[in-house]
């Protein structure tokens, strides 16, 4: 049917080639714009000595004001131009102000600096430090064109400029922020959390997530009801599920800790999210409870596509209950558990929000991508984030590779 | 172990453990239900659960079983010896009827659960299927405690005031005899926090986000479930890629860049945002649906003349329309109850979503019922359309990240 030679590609072939690229085009643009774009900066980033305070580029700042009265004609006093620079450390080059002084106001004696040229005032300030200030004063007097109550000195704003370099995109970089990332003292119980948690969480909701899936797997009266109240921790509002737990497990005022009392099981109250280790075994225990949802329901769709056909055959041979799970259901579920296991494992290992509304990486629960925030906003340094960040993101590619490599393994069975 | 296979030890020993479930379960249910103080004593369970373990398996009347626990559950609640206590709380009579209603619950249930175990030796299939079937009811009290507990918490919560509260932590009983007064919390979130509006934004932001996903997934989907191209497995298999980059990772370059255009605190910038995080995910359950479509039906509207175009909008969406409505709600709920964006990007309260404004009742100055009420705010919205159309959602979610 082919008639053309192998390896050429026909007109038609070529334009639905064309036609799909332009249909996916939209995604691509937008996608590369809000992820691979972010993803570059974040590398470059994170080679660069950036705090919070430098985004805004260093800018000079000017307010105008009079000091003494000008009421009429033949009236004297100072204008004040006070200066700073809006940065506390880095400097500005080449400053400049600038402001028009209205018809009716004469200058007195100019600073070396300035310069009068018709009614323009134009002052070259030299380079400033960071944190610079300075005020200038220059007398002037009402002239007889002096019109009261019009006439108005500070009726243009005093404008200044200035070169300055805004630190995100020059040429300098440093590597400091991985050392000071790697070098912190609390950077090997980083680790640990975060291993801790995406280990255990990813374990913890998909055992829990194929307990409550074997549950269900028999129909029986209210099946249904119970299949959509399994699936509210991972539906609900992590916000509002999470402030949730924190209430419940309040120290002086939740009711977890009333409980446990009144049925004799603790002694006083207890720091669910406060004390170490035991906050970051419940900020794991929150993460089972909040997933165990979402292996709950594909393992249950995988359970329910299982011929049971075979099960039949296997009652006929006299399988144990037990034995038909260990010997039947598991084979067939291990696709799924091992693909559902890269996956959790993937995004308990990204989970940010979950651990900052519960403990806010106190008490040792500060994992890597609560460690980015914490670098980048509580400390300020946005370099660091950024460092950390590189390195969350060199985990994941590791990660990914293994999760490919499942997944085809998984097309194939 | 080989002792455990014979009626008279396994059936006492699943019994205790059922008991002992279903005690501390109804405790628990009892205690934040009704503001009784219910305290479950382990003795008593576990001698309880142990005879009843016996008795069960004697006597398979269910009605005798409930007629005799009940009497010896009164007995043994008199003596002060009931598997639940309660402290000065209750009226001895409450206690009696209680303790003679608990009695028969595990009888009842637990001859269910030894259905076919005898007393003495058991084989295999017996053994295990006891095993099983005390499992499945543990399973069960396990799974409604650890979801309900939490909701009920934080609607109950939301209703009571602040000194009711701190006076008992444990008394979730609502007082209905404040009439509308329980839902001051609500009424002060929406008149002097103006939830109202942040309700609004969220709603507008879900709905752009889905709206936008859409314009661009469907397409984007088509093209990769239909048309032969270079590249089509490496594209689907990439898009897969994007979904695993974390949002803290791209939040921090897009805060800057935010920062520096003055996009921060707009709900444009939000809306710039939200539908890109959800377009990969869109576009890869919609393609694995467009698959599923016969191919046949779009080939003979080709065939007739109709463009590409025509043929995605007559006959290819008309068809799909069900796993678009469950895509549509799959980001919708992502978009509804993003916090990491919204919380970073706006500072700014009148232009608060939903979630931002939760995360703001979140102070030691603002009374716990009212973040518990903001919670319950942004909660309801997005559990009524689950309700509501669980069959969509559970779809969706399904499709969302596997094939399975």
């Amino acid at each position: 049917m082919n008639k053309l030679p192998p390896g050429e590609v026909g007109a038609l072939q070529r334009q639905e080639t064309r036609l799909a690229w332009g249909m996916l085009l939209p995604t691509i643009a937008s996608v590369s714009f809000i992820v691979i774009l972010p993803l570059l900066a974040i590398f470059w980033i994170s080679f660069k000595p950036v705090e919070l305070a430098d985004l805004r580029a260093p800018a000079p700042l000017a307010r105008e004001g009079l000091r003494g009265k000008l009421t009429a004609p033949g009236d004297a006093a100072n204008i004040e131009y006070r200066l700073r620079n809006s940065h506390s450390s880095r400097a500005i080059a080449s400053v400049e102000l600038s402001d028009r002084i209205p018809i009716g106001i004469a200058l007195g004696e100019l600073d070396p600096r300035c310069s009068l040229d018709g009614q323009e005032l134009r002052c070259s300030l030299g380079d400033w430090e960071g944190g610079h200030r300075e005020r200038l004063r220059i007398p002037v007097a009402a002239t007889d064109e002096f019109i009261p109550g019009e006439t108005d000195i500070r009726a243009t704003e005093a404008v200044a400029t200035g070169d300055s370099e805004n630190i995100l995109v020059n040429f300098q970089f440093t590597v400091e922020n991985f050392i000071r990332v790697f070098d912190a003292r609390d950077f090997w119980s980083v680790l640990w959390a975060t291993s801790f948690y995406t280990v255990f969480g990813t374990i913890g909701a998909l055992v829990v997530g194929l307990f409550a899936a074997l549950l269900l797997n028999n129909s029986f009266p209210g099946r249904g009801f119970l299949r959509g109240l399994f699936l509210f921790p991972y539906v609900a509002p992590v916000i509002a599920v999470a402030f949730t737990w924190v209430t419940l497990f309040d120290p002086f005022s939740g009711s977890a800790n009333a409980m446990l009392q009144q049925m004799g099981l603790a002694d006083g109250p207890i720091n669910f999210f406060g004390e170490r280790p035991l906050a970051l075994i419940m900020v794991t225990v929150f993460e089972i409870w909040r997933y165990f949802p979402l292996s709950f329901l594909f393992i249950l769709a995988r359970m329910q596509a299982v011929d049971a056909d075979m099960f039949e055959a296997a009652d006929m041979d006299g399988a144990s209950p037990f034995q038909k799970f260990r010997y039947l259901l598991l084979p067939q579920l291990f696709g799924i558990l091992s693909v559902l296991f890269l996956l959790r494992f993937i995004w308990t290992f990204n989970k940010f929000d979950d651990i900052f509304l519960l403990t806010g990486g106190n008490a040792g629960t500060r994992t890597l991508t609560v460690n980015v925030y914490e670098q980048a906003f509580a400390v300020s340094d946005i370099g660091a984030g950024a460092a950390v960040a590189v390195v969350i993101f060199c985990c994941l590619l590791v990660f990914s590779v293994f999760y490919f490599r499942a997944l085809r393994h998984e097309e194939e069975l | 172990m080989k002792h455990l296979r014979y009626g008279y030890v396994a059936g006492p020993v699943l019994l205790v453990l059922w008991s002992v479930t279903l005690v501390y379960s109804i405790s628990i249910f009892a205690t934040f239900g009704f503001g009784a103080p219910a305290r479950p004593y382990f003795p008593a369970t576990a001698i309880v659960g142990g005879l009843a373990g016996i008795a069960v398996i004697l006597y398979r009347n269910q009605y005798f079983l409930a007629g005799a626990s009940f009497i010896a559950g009164a007995i043994l609640s008199l003596a002060g010896f009931g598997p639940m206590q309660f402290g000065s709380g209750l009226s001895t009579l409450n206690e009696v009827a209680i303790g003679a209603l608990v009695l028969p619950a595990i009888t009842v249930s637990g001859s269910t659960i030894l259905r076919k175990t005898r007393l003495g030796q058991l084989d295999r299939h017996e053994f295990e299927e006891a095993i099983m079937r005390f499992l499945t009811g543990f399973g069960l009290a396990f799974f409604i405690v650890i979801v309900v507990i939490p909701f009920f918490v934080m609607i109950a919560t939301s209703l009571k005031s602040q000194q009711e509260l701190l006076q008992n932590p444990l008394d979730y009983s609502i007082a209905l005899s404040k009439g509308w007064d329980i839902f001051r919390s609500y009424r002060e979130l929406f008149e002097d926090f103006s939830f109202g509006s942040y309700l609004w934004t969220s709603f507008l932001v879900s709905v752009v986000t889905v709206v936008v996903t859409l314009l661009f997934s469907v397409p984007g989907a088509y093209a990769v479930a239909r048309l032969r191209f270079k590249g089509r497995n490496e594209f689907s298999q990439s898009i897969l890629l994007i979904y695993m980059v974390p949002m803290i990772v791209l939040a921090l370059p897009i805060y800057i860049l935010f920062s520096m255009i003055g996009l921060r605190n707009s709900i444009l910038g939000l809306v710039l945002i939200y539908p890109v995080t959800t377009i990969p995910v869109a576009l890869y359950i919609l393609q694995g649906y467009f698959r599923g479509l016969p191919y046949e039906v779009e080939e003979a509207g080709l065939m007739d003349g109709l463009s590409r175009f025509s043929v995605i909008r007559r006959i290819t969406l008309p068809l799909s329309l069900p796993s678009i409505a469950s895509v549509s709600l799959y980001v919708f709920m992502i978009a509804w109850n993003e916090f990491l964006l919204a919380f970073m990007l706006l500072d700014d309260p009148s232009t608060f979503t939903l979630t931002r404004g939760v995360a703001m009742l979140n102070s030691s100055e603002i009374p716990r019922q009212h973040l518990m009420a903001g919670a319950v705010i942004a909660t309801i919205p997005v559990m009524m359309l689950f309700l509501g159309l669980e069959r969509f959602i559970t779809k969706g979610l399904t499709a969302g990240s596997v094939k399975g």
